[in-house]
């Protein structure tokens, strides 16, 4: 090939090889989705909180909760919450299985509300906090409702899940990290 | 027109007139203008995590009402801009911020869009340049003859 042809192949080779850069980065960026903000709270200590519980409004809940087990889950829910109906028979099912403690954060809600919710749809919680201020919430950088929250037993907050919990979260993202934390020592 | 079409038309261009109220829903008093003033920048600069387009100062989400309110109380409490925004950060993380801050991952997305004007402009006096010098080259003797040759040959042809 001759000199002359080899420049000006490589005219068209350059802005090809830009495209196909270009092409790269938006196949991955516009498959995330871009709403999903990421917690900084991940593997730092589980934020403090002392409120009443939404069962049994003269007990008090607060961190301890989560050091009674090895791992649990803490779920934000709320009786007006549309999401939530979707991934709560899901979680019914899994706090039956005895598989980990669910807890609740009842957030911004009214215990009435709340406690119906729970009556017609099932209680998979071992205990809910009764947010109704959102304060809680806030400490826990809950944006939007159903949140997720993995904790293990040091109360060191491991993972976050936003969204419902679907069979296949729970399979591909919760359950191995849940049996990670299991076998850890100590 | 008659008077009722007059009357319509006037109130249709009156409604138009009417521009939407640029004002938060509560309303937060602080004794101190210099109080009032640091709200109102930290309510801008810190972004509402539900309508992600929007600062806490627009935005009518429940979530934004509730961290101006956690921002008016800090201020009430005498805490700093600083602390207010590190607490947001530590709950939020950097997406809070509705301007990115200047670190070491975000060094591209701010200078990137100058990069890219640079690389623009030097692509751009390249081709400028080469083009310049295309034309810039005489034609040799041959292709002027050539030339002199298909300009008469055209003249003697009728216009197609």
């Amino acid at each position: 090939m001759s000199e002359k042809k080899k420049a000006s192949m490589a005219r068209y080779l350059i802005p090809l090889f830009i495209f196909i850069v270009l092409v790269g980065f938006f196949a991955i960026g516009l498959n995330r989705d871009p709403r999903l903000v990421p917690s900084p709270l991940v593997n730092k200590p589980v934020p403090e909180f002392s409120t009443a519980s939404l069962e049994q409004p003269d007990r008090v809940l607060d961190a301890q909760l989560f050091r009674q087990q090895k791992v649990s889950l803490f779920n934000v829910w709320a009786s007006w919450c549309v999401s939530c109906r979707q991934e709560h028979p899901f979680l019914v099912e899994v706090a039956k299985s005895g598989r980990l403690p669910i807890y609740g954060l009842n957030y911004k809600d009214q215990r009435e509300d709340a406690l119906n919710w729970l009556g017609a749809l099932g209680n998979p919680y071992t205990a809910s906090v009764y947010d109704q201020d959102g304060r809680v919430g806030i400490d826990w950088g809950v944006y939007g409702v159903p949140e997720t929250f993995v904790v293990d037993g040091k109360g060191i907050i491991r993972h976050k899940h936003t969204g419902p919990i679907s069979p296949q979260v729970w399979q591909e993202e919760l359950l191995p990290l849940i049996e990670r934390i299991e076998n850890e020592a100590g | 027109m008659n008077r009722l079409r007059l009357q319509s038309l006037v109130l249709l261009l009156l409604l138009c007139l009417a521009t939407p109220a640029f004002a938060i829903i509560e309303v937060h008093t602080f004794d101190d203008p210099v109080k009032e003033e640091r709200y109102r920048k930290l309510s801008e600069e810190l972004r509402c995590l539900v309508c992600q387009n929007q600062n806490l100062a627009d935005s009518n989400a429940d979530l934004a009402k509730d961290l101006r309110n956690q921002v008016y109380n800090m201020i009430q409490a005498g805490k700093s801009d600083r602390e207010i925004v590190d607490y947001m950060v530590a709950r939020y993380g950097d997406f809070v911020l509705y301007r990115p801050p200047m670190q070491t991952n975000t060094v591209l997305l701010w200078a990137g869009p100058f990069v890219l004007l640079l690389i623009g402009l030097a692509a751009l006096a390249v081709f400028v340049r080469r083009r310049k010098s295309a034309t810039r080259e005489p034609m040799s003797p041959e292709e002027q003859a050539r030339l002199r040759r298909l300009l008469e040959q055209r003249g003697g042809e009728p216009r197609s």
